[in-house]
């Protein structure tokens, strides 16, 4: 019986662990949905990139108030993981502090774990006020109502939750050590939790381990329940915020793919030699789709780009169509992009694989209207904190429209025929295009 | 003004059997807008006063493909680019310059893979250049110490990471140069990008380019300064819109240096 709570903790760790594993490889099928991308170029940039913007957080600080409070955020979940470490392996072992032992150092590091808490308890802090009393603009658009919004609220109670959580195991452990409880060697340098030893003060030794066991107990479970909220939530940044800043554009924001296949199409057209008449060769693939219409027709980068979005909304609150009152809000497309690939990943979960439904990214998701707002301005692509690219997918959906469907607005047919015909978006002779020099 | 002018042509050159230092790509709103026009000459006028040898495309010249692309129309943008890049090609040019950024992002991004590469520059890049070349003068003038703020183009700010040319070509003409508050790579759009120029606007509270002349009437400008012909055509109707065309002017580097030298 002793070795029971060993027990317990290695059957929660593993099922905590192993439910989140079950979960990433959905995400990785999802995002395999897409058309794989040749990214093997520009190594040393993605590097550089992925220290820079995700490692080093320099588009986080170009709001210095959200970012300095995301920097404590960021560093003290990177840091206290150390701390989550030993917590598994007393969990394991029935050890207690079993890096006491490091002596200094351990002292040094608890107690910059401490301060770390304290700061991201600050933060969250901060963060809470400014979505829910403050309430910032960006995070009350029409696409952050009922789950987005419960969902960043929850991750802030989360976190709030386990810092205190750990601020009070180190407080009853400080004060047990006072008391030269059994197992609760003298170790660790506590310079936040101290301030905490006057609510314990009195206690019996035995309501403090119970506090202390509880707090632990509570700490290690609500991490890994964390762990498996990340799959539900916008909070995967933590995760994928790096694979998808090295998978980020590295050209020019002004320089747009070139579709191949209609390159392919172009020179045949141009090709005086070629037999318009011809039959296709023996095994050559049908031409592929333009555009897209639904997430199968992105590709990889773009749906991983769908699940790293937090939802912060630095985008939309830079979108100048957004900004004057148009549909159009760059954070609504990835999370479109995501709701449209999840409900496909749970359609193939169900099925074996995926059966039609009637449904697709657009019109079911995103609308025309939408789409056709945006002035490709680059706006949210050079806000996004993490590297998104919200406008490759809106250029994506407008080529499906006007090359598939030929629906675009009717003013923009009428410059389109006018560039075909006189090579001028306005209906100009080709001719007359040096009459200025004699004007 | 416009007799003085010498606009040659590629194909006056190759008749020639010389090859000019650079090509001027005029661009559709620089052959027929009639305010781009203005700006057309404008820059033509510094060329010939600097001596560049250069020279047009005149009715060679076609779209570049850039409205169509952003329309979602590939095939079309394709369609213009090849045939660009064929006629580009044939005439062995090398290095272009443009006076709309649109055209200058199309050429300089997106033509190298469909088999165009030239060295690309917009105006005020190549302003700049004949500038630190000593081949022409940019001094103050009438606009010396006027408060003068600067429109940043997306597709040569954001999309292409240039700022600097153009403010540096309005510092040597000595103004008071005041940022708006979203400026640089925070710039707002205009509202003309993506091709939006050629369409209505979709529902909102306002138009984009109204927003944007509020940010310029802000800084309390004399002048707002563009580096592109669309962003003119927005911000001069934002301008009206406010009622402040008799206070505030849209013009364009190249006309600045222009009226600044007398020229």
């Amino acid at each position: 019986m002793q070795y029971l709570p060993n027990i317990i903790f290695l059957v929660a760790l593993i099922a905590g662990v192993g439910y989140f594993i079950k979960n990433s490889r959905k995400i990785i099928r999802n995002i395999n949905l897409g058309h794989k991308v040749d990214a093997s170029d520009h190594k040393k940039e993605r590097w550089s990139n992925v220290f820079r913007i995700a490692l080093g957080q320099s588009k986080m600080v170009v709001r210095p108030v959200a970012g300095l409070l995301h920097i404590f955020v960021y560093v003290g979940f990177i840091i206290i993981n150390i701390e989550v470490l030993e917590i598994i392996i007393d969990g394991i072992f029935g050890t207690h502090r079993i890096f006491a032992g490091l002596g200094v150092f351990y002292d040094i590091l608890i107690a910059s774990f401490e301060i770390l808490a304290l700061l991201v308890l600050i933060g969250v802090i901060v963060f809470w006020i400014r979505r829910n009393i403050i309430k910032i603009k960006r995070f009350w658009n029409p696409e952050m109502k009922s789950w987005p919004k419960n969902d960043a609220n929850i991750i802030l109670y989360f976190e709030m939750v386990l810092m205190s959580l750990f601020l009070i195991m180190n407080a009853t452990d400080q004060q047990l050590q006072i008391l030269g409880a059994a197992h609760y060697t003298e170790a660790g340098l506590f310079p936040v939790s101290s301030y905490l030893l006057p609510i314990f003060d009195g206690l019996s030794e035995s309501t403090l381990i119970l506090i202390e066991r509880g707090a632990w107990w509570i700490h290690i479970l609500g991490i890994l329940t964390f762990l498996n909220y990340l799959y539900f939530s916008k909070h995967l940044h933590i995760l994928l915020a790096f694979p998808n800043v090295y998978y980020g554009k590295i050209e020019p924001k002004g320089q747009f793919k070139n579709l191949e296949s209609v390159t392919k199409e172009v020179k045949m057209m141009m090709d005086p030699n070629i037999d318009p008449f011809a039959a296709p060769p023996e095994g050559e693939e049908a031409p592929a789709k333009f555009g897209a219409s639904d997430v199968t027709d992105l590709s990889r980068v773009q749906l991983l780009n769908a699940y790293t979005c937090t939802e912060c909304g630095r985008c939309t609150s830079v979108c100048p169509a957004n900004q004057t009152g148009k549909k159009l809000s760059p954070r609504k497309i990835m999370m479109d992009t995501r709701d449209r690939v999840e409900e496909i990943g749970k359609n193939i979960d169900k099925n074996g694989e995926f059966q039609l439904d009637d449904k697709q990214l657009l019109d079911n998701y995103i609308t025309r209207e939408e789409l056709w707002a945006c002035t490709t301005c680059n706006a949210c692509v050079d806000a996004c904190p993490v590297s998104i690219d919200p406008l490759s997918i809106i250029m994506e959906m407008r080529q499906y429209l006007v090359m598939e469907q030929s629906a675009a607005p009717n003013e923009l047919n009428i410059s389109m025929t006018n560039i075909e015909n006189n090579g001028a978006p306005w209906p100009y002779n080709q001719m007359d295009r040096l009459n200025w020099k004699n004007e | 003004m416009s007799e003085t002018l010498k606009v040659p042509t590629m194909a006056e050159y190759m008749a020639q059997g010389k090859q000019p230092e650079v090509l001027f790509w005029v661009g559709c709103a620089g052959s027929f807008d009639d305010r781009a026009k203005k700006i057309t000459k404008a820059f033509v006028k510094l060329l010939n006063n600097a001596q560049v040898e250069f020279a047009v495309l005149g009715t060679e010249e076609s779209c570049t493909g850039d409205p169509a692309k952003r329309a979602g129309n590939e095939f079309l943008f394709q369609m213009q680019a090849m045939t660009n890049i064929e006629v580009l090609n044939a005439y062995e040019v090398k290095k272009i310059v443009t006076a709309c950024p649109h055209c200058f992002n199309t050429i300089k991004n997106e033509y190298p893979e469909l088999g165009g590469n030239y060295e690309v520059m917009h105006h005020t890049q190549f302003l700049q250049a004949l500038l630190s070349e000593g081949r022409i003068k940019v001094e103050g003038g009438k606009y010396k110490g006027k408060r003068i703020t600067f429109h940043d183009p997306c597709y040569l700010g954001r999309a292409n990471n240039e700022y600097e040319a153009p403010r540096n070509l309005l510092r040597k003409l000595e103004v008071e140069l005041v940022e708006m508050k979203r400026c640089k790579a925070k710039g707002l759009c205009c509202g003309a990008g993506g091709a939006q120029m050629f369409k209505e606007p979709e529902a909102g509270d306002k138009d984009i380019n109204v927003e944007r002349t509020e940010d310029a009437i802000e800084t309390k400008p004399s002048i707002v300064a563009t580096g592109c012909p669309f962003c003119n055509t927005m911000v001069t109707d934002g301008v009206k819109s406010k009622n402040k065309e008799e206070d505030i002017e849209v013009l364009d580097i190249a006309e600045m240096i222009v009226n600044a030298e007398d020229l």
